[in-house]
């Protein structure tokens, strides 16, 4: 069942042209100088209860805009929107509390206070009952390990830390739906991986569904088994992260180093491969997936060529992902 | 209710993690005390009253005016402005509960800090140190007290205006600003209005500024009594619903604003 539905989704903005100074603010309330921008082109998808999505796209692409309209802080221009049955923009308050969301580059939290104050607060903003608030606290405090911390004041906090007060806050008040923004942004390795085990749990054990907005593709590959790619404000790919490999990752590289018992100007003339770059003997061969095997191309090498060494590279996503920004790609 | 109550005690809390900041601010505020109480002997020198006040009336004024200072908050404030050009307030916009009230929660347990940790040991070192005449009327004082509520109330609805202007304009300084001067102008801090030209004190009078400082001062000087007592706190209380009103009217712009062209 659909927990989130998105029909032609469409927002643009007038933006308008400054003048500079007061009088020129003045002017600008007369008469106004500016163009449409069109952040949100069009688009339509579905998320079933209990998904996990990727929300992909390159900066100024329509991800916040898209969020933004999901929480009912933006009218669309037009469109239909639903989020757990209710219009977003018309029910926002209502909405607030089906809803938790995580901007990894803010925070929700009181600054000067210890942690333990600006969750229990949250107790109060959104009239959670008092035993299934303390009995989410403690499934919290668990498995996000927050017991050593949770008197400290939250400017004292390491950054991970605060990330996962902030998950917390909000979490609270059991949201059916948690957005996330960039949640593991600045974090080091190891609080990487603890953040992604810990949301990996909730959408399990809690069934929570999470539309995630990240520019870091191990989030991407390791979280979610479903993305969305836009840019320019339209949606570019709906589908699984291993689907995009077969769609967009047709171009398997082999890298050879020759043996330099023979003497090779240039690249490399193969059958079906391409030499897209070369250091001293290290040659790189780009062949499609479906019209050789790695066995067939790697024959085709060693039956030309001496070779010393030779590895394969697999497309990752965040070199598919690239390409597709980068317009190679496109639907 | 439950909530403003939780939201206010922990603005309280908050303010008390700053503790070298609270001893200095003291210190500041009774330095300048110190200053001015000395510029009104010197302008009282032998003349007996000046404008219906005596000498002891002007130092118990200064002394006042230095404690409410913080409590009614004269100076620049720009919480609510920084998380309009952070973003923030968009979280805090869809959070379920009253906007206005949340800031005004927040206000409230920031005066009463301030009220408790600035402006009584302010006070107690002018009332120690000098000759101060306070009312010895304990109605007086109630009276003080309800003003002295209703003037940080008025101040925060200034306030929330002042910072609301964020919205529209790029530099959020500039509202803040000009509430900041018309503040230590006229509401009386610096000169009490009852020192200005008829005519003046007379327009000064009307404007909310006067509820933030002169009145609750008149009330616990015992001048301003029975009627005018009454009067005086109802003018109060008119702004600060007019300027609660007027802020929740300028929100509802401001939010449309937002929800249609993005912040």
């Amino acid at each position: 069942m659909a927990i989130i539905t998105v029909d032609s989704l469409r927002k643009s903005f007038w933006v308008n042209q400054r003048r500079a100074g007061f009088a020129g603010a003045v002017r600008g309330l007369v008469s106004r100088t500016g163009h449409e921008v069109v952040a949100v082109d069009d688009i339509s998808f579905e998320i079933a209860a209990g998904e996990m999505v990727g929300y992909i796209g390159p900066n100024g692409a329509g991800k916040s805009t898209t969020i933004k309209v999901l929480t009912g802080i933006l009218v669309p221009s037009s469109g239909q929107v639903t989020v757990a049955g209710l219009v977003p923009w018309e029910q926002r308050r209502t909405l607030a509390g089906k809803i938790g969301a995580v901007f990894g580059q803010r925070t929700q939290l009181w600054w000067d206070l210890p942690l333990i104050e600006s969750l229990t607060l949250l107790q109060h903003v959104y009239g959670v009952p008092s035993d299934r608030f303390n009995a989410n606290l403690s499934y919290f405090r668990e498995i996000l390990e927050l017991d050593g911390f949770l008197d400290t004041p939250v400017r004292q906090l390491s950054l991970g830390q605060r990330m996962r007060g902030d998950l917390v806050a909000a979490l609270l008040h059991e949201p059916p739906i948690l957005y996330l923004d960039e949640p593991t942004i600045g974090l080091d390795v190891v609080a990487r991986a603890r953040m992604r085990e810990v949301l990996q749990e909730i959408n399990r054990e809690r069934g929570v569904t999470v539309l995630l907005t990240t520019h870091d593709m191990d989030d991407i590959s390791q979280l979610c088994q479903r993305m969305l790619i836009i840019d320019h404000g339209k949606l570019l790919y709906d589908g699984s992260v291993e689907a995009i490999r077969e769609r967009y990752g047709m171009e398997r590289t082999l890298v050879v180093d020759l043996d330099g018992s023979e003497e090779i100007e240039g690249p490399l003339e193969l059958p079906g491969m391409t030499d897209v770059q070369q250091d001293g003997p290290r040659h790189w061969l780009r062949f499609r997936r479906d019209q050789a095997s790695a066995a067939e191309a790697i024959t085709a090498v060693t039956s030309r060529h001496r070779i010393r060494d030779l590895t394969l590279e697999e497309p990752d996503i965040e070199g598919i992902v690239r390409r597709i920004y980068e317009g190679g790609d496109r639907l | 209710m439950r909530l403003y109550y939780e939201i206010a005690r922990r603005s309280f809390d908050r303010f008390l993690t700053y503790r070298a900041a609270t001893l200095a601010g003291t210190a500041t505020n009774g330095f300048f005390g110190l200053m001015r109480t000395y510029l009104f002997i010197g302008f009282y020198g032998s003349q007996g009253t000046v404008s219906g006040w005596t000498e002891g009336d002007a130092l118990a004024f200064v002394w006042l005016g230095q404690a409410l200072l913080m409590p009614v908050f004269i100076f620049g404030w720009y919480d609510i402005a920084l998380t309009i050009r952070s973003g923030d307030v968009v979280s805090d916009l869809s959070k379920p509960f009253d906007y206005y009230g949340f800031w005004l929660a927040r206000d409230a347990g920031r005066a009463l800090y301030h009220t408790l940790f600035r402006a009584i040991p302010t006070f107690l070192i002018g009332a120690l140190l000098f000759r101060l005449s306070l009312s010895s009327d304990p109605a007086h004082w109630l009276g003080f007290l309800v003003s002295l509520v209703l003037a940080v109330w008025i101040s925060f609805g200034l306030r929330f205006l002042a910072n609301l202007a964020a919205f529209w304009l790029l530099d959020h300084r500039g509202a803040v600003y000009t509430l900041l001067f018309a503040n230590g102008l006229f509401s009386g801090l610096l000169v009490p209005l009852n020192y200005w030209p008829d005519w003046a004190e007379t327009v000064v009078r009307t404007l909310p500024f006067a509820g933030m400082v002169q009145i609750p001062v008149e009330i616990i000087l015992g001048k301003s009594t029975g009627a005018d007592l009454v009067v005086a706190l109802l003018f109060q209380l008119g702004w600060a619903v007019g300027l609660m009103l007027a802020g929740r009217v300028v929100l509802a712009l401001a939010v449309r604003k937002v929800v249609i062209q993005g912040g």
